[in-house]
C-alpha cells in the first residue's frame, strides 16, 4: 500500500488541497449565509421568517447530490454554465447554510429569555441586543453542532467527484482505475478524511474549554 | 452620584391578560417622585405582571402607562412605530431588577454596569469604567469587578444587577423579587442597598415578600389580588391590626 501511496502522491496533495479548500470555504460561506437565514427565522417581521423557513426546508429536504448535479448539469439548459468547482462550491454552501442556520438558531433561542429582557429593560435595541447579549452566548452554545456540520462538510465534498472536480474521492476512483487497486486506494483516501476531522476535532474541543474557562 | 429622582409613575385602567385569563383588570397607580412603593399579593395576583408592564415588557392590552411625562396610551390601537419609539423612551426613564439577576454571563461584573452606558448612551469607555467602578463600591463589590458572574453568590449578582440598574441613572427602579432566589443569610445584603438607594430619594416599585422591607422603607404598600389592586395604603394601616381580613389573611400565611 505504501509504494500505491507514493505514486499516487503527487496527485493526493493538490486533491487534498481542493477537498479542503471547497469544505472550508463552503463552510465560511455556508456560515455567513447560515446566519443571515437564522437571524431571518427568528425577525420579528413574518414575511422573512417565511422566506427563512422555505429555504430551509427545500435545501435540507434534498439530496446535497440532486443539488449538485442540478446546478452543474441542470442550469446549462437555462444557458447558466459553471465550471466544476464552482459548482460543487456553491451547492455546498447552499446546502450547508440551510443546516448551519438550524445550528444557529437552536443556539439562540437556548439563551435564556431574561437575557433579551434585561437588554431591553436597559434600553438596548434589537440589533445591539442580538449582536452584544445573545449571539455571543447563541454562537458559543452552537459550537458542537457547527464543529459536527464542518466535519459532515468536509466528507460531503466527496459528492463534488461527480461533476469532475478532481479532490480526493475522484483521485481513488481514478488511481484505482489505473492500477485496479481500488482496496488500497479507498482506504488510503478514507484515511486522509479520517485525518482531516480528527484535526477539526480536536480544534473544536479546545474552542469550547477556552470558552467555557473564560466564563468561570 | 444619583439624582433625586423628577418624575411620576402613572398608570390608568391597565389590563392585561394572557389568552383566556385576566392578570390585570383595570389597575390605577400613581407613584410620586422619591416614593417607595412595595407591592405584595398572592401569587397570580398580577403584582409582576404589573411591575413588567411599567417598562413595557409586557404590552398591556388596554389603559396607559405613563412616566415623567412620557405616555403610551392603549399600545394595541397605536402604530408600530409609535409603541416602539414611546417604549424606548419609557425604558431609558426606568431600570428593572429581576428575581433572577439576569446579568450577562458572557461579561465581567464591570462589564455588565458599564453595557448599557456604552451600548445605549454611548459613553466613551475609561469615563464608563470610571463610573462603573464606582457603581460597583456603592453596592460593596469592587473588588468584584472583574469576576464573571458564574463565580459570584446570588447575592453578589443582585447587587451587580443593581449597580448596573443604577448605571443608566432611571428615574425608577422596578424590582420584581428581587430576593426571592437568594438564601435568607444572602437576602440583606441586597435589602441593604436597596434601603440606602431608597434614603438616597430613589423613586421604587418593589415586588416583594420581605415584610420587614416592606414595613421600615415602604411609603406605601400596594396589595392585589385577582389582578385587581385592594388596598393601597401606608405600612403602619397594613401591618396595622385595622386592615382588611383578607390582607391579614394573607400576612398571616406570609409569616407561617
Amino acid at each position: 500500500m505504501v509504494d500505491l501511496f507514493l505514486r499516487a502522491l503527487p496527485l493526493l496533495e493538490k486533491a487534498v488541497l481542493v477537498t479542503l479548500g471547497l469544505g472550508l470555504s463552503s463552510f465560511v460561506l455556508g456560515s455567513i449565509l447560515g446566519m443571515l437565514i437564522a437571524l431571518a427565522r427568528i425577525a420579528p417581521f413574518k414575511p422573512l421568517r417565511w422566506l427563512a423557513f422555505s429555504y430551509v426546508s427545500v435545501f435540507r429536504g434534498t439530496p446535497l447530490l440532486i443539488q449538485i448535479l442540478l446546478i452543474y448539469f441542470g442550469l446549462p439548459n437555462y444557458g447558466i454554465t459553471i465550471d466544476p468547482i464552482p459548482a460543487a462550491l456553491l451547492a455546498l454552501t447552499l446546502f450547508s447554510a440551510a443546516y448551519l442556520s438550524e445550528n444557529f438558531r437552536s443556539g439562540i433561542n437556548a439563551v435564556d429569555k431574561g437575557q433579551w429582557e434585561a437588554a431591553w429593560a436597559m434600553g438596548l435595541g434589537y440589533r445591539k441586543t442580538l449582536t452584544r447579549i445573545i449571539l455571543p452566548q447563541g454562537l458559543r452554545i452552537a459550537i458542537p453542532p457547527v464543529g459536527s456540520r464542518l466535519i459532515a462538510l468536509m466528507k460531503d465534498t466527496s459528492l463534488a467527484s461527480t461533476v469532475t472536480v478532481v479532490e480526493l474521492t475522484r483521485v481513488a476512483d481514478q488511481m484505482g482505475a489505473t492500477t485496479f487497486r481500488y482496496m488500497d486506494m479507498f482506504i488510503i483516501v478514507g484515511t486522509i478524511y479520517w485525518i482531516i476531522n480528527q484535526v477539526l476535532t480536536i480544534l473544536q474541543t479546545w474552542l469550547e474549554e477556552k470558552l467555557s474557562r473564560r466564563y468561570q | 452620584m444619583n439624582k433625586i429622582s423628577q418624575c411620576t409613575v402613572r398608570v390608568r385602567g391597565l389590563a392585561k391578560a394572557f389568552g383566556a385569563n385576566k392578570v390585570l383588570r383595570n389597575v390605577d397607580l400613581v407613584v410620586n417622585k422619591g416614593e417607595v412603593v412595595v407591592i405584595m399579593g398572592p401569587s397570580g395576583s398580577g403584582k409582576t405582571t404589573l411591575i413588567r408592564s411599567l417598562n413595557l415588557l409586557e404590552m398591556p392590552d388596554q389603559g396607559s402607562v405613563e412616566i415623567c411625562g412620557i405616555e403610551l396610551s392603549d399600545p394595541a390601537a397605536k402604530p408600530a412605530g409609535e409603541v416602539r419609539r414611546k417604549t424606548f423612551q419609557i425604558r431609558q426613564k426606568t431600570a428593572m431588577v429581576f428575581q433572577s439577576f439576569n446579568l450577562f454571563p458572557h461579561m465581567t461584573a464591570l462589564q455588565n454596569v458599564i453595557e448599557g452606558l456604552i451600548s445605549v448612551k454611548g459613553v466613551a469607555k475609561d469615563v464608563a469604567r470610571e463610573r462603573g467602578m464606582l457603581l460597583l463600591e456603592k453596592v460593596g463589590l469592587s473588588e468584584k469587578a472583574d469576576a464573571y458572574p458564574g463565580k459570584l453568590s446570588g447575592g453578589q449578582k443582585q447587587r451587580v444587577a443593581i449597580a448596573r440598574a443604577l448605571a443608566m441613572d432611571p428615574e425608577v427602579i422596578l424590582f420584581d423579587e428581587p430576593t426571592s432566589a437568594l438564601d435568607p443569610e444572602l437576602r440583606d445584603d441586597v435589602l441593604g442597598v436597596m434601603r440606602d438607594l431608597a434614603n438616597e430619594g430613589m423613586t421604587m416599585l418593589v415586588v416583594t415578600h420581605e415584610t420587614r422591607f416592606a414595613r421600615d422603607v415602604a411609603d406605601r404598600i400596594v396589595f392585589m389580588e385577582g389582578g385587581y389592586v385592594i388596598e393601597d395604603t401606608r405600612p403602619a394601616h397594613f401591618f396595622g391590626p385595622t386592615v382588611s381580613d383578607r390582607c391579614k389573611q394573607f400576612l398571616g400565611r406570609l409569616h407561617e
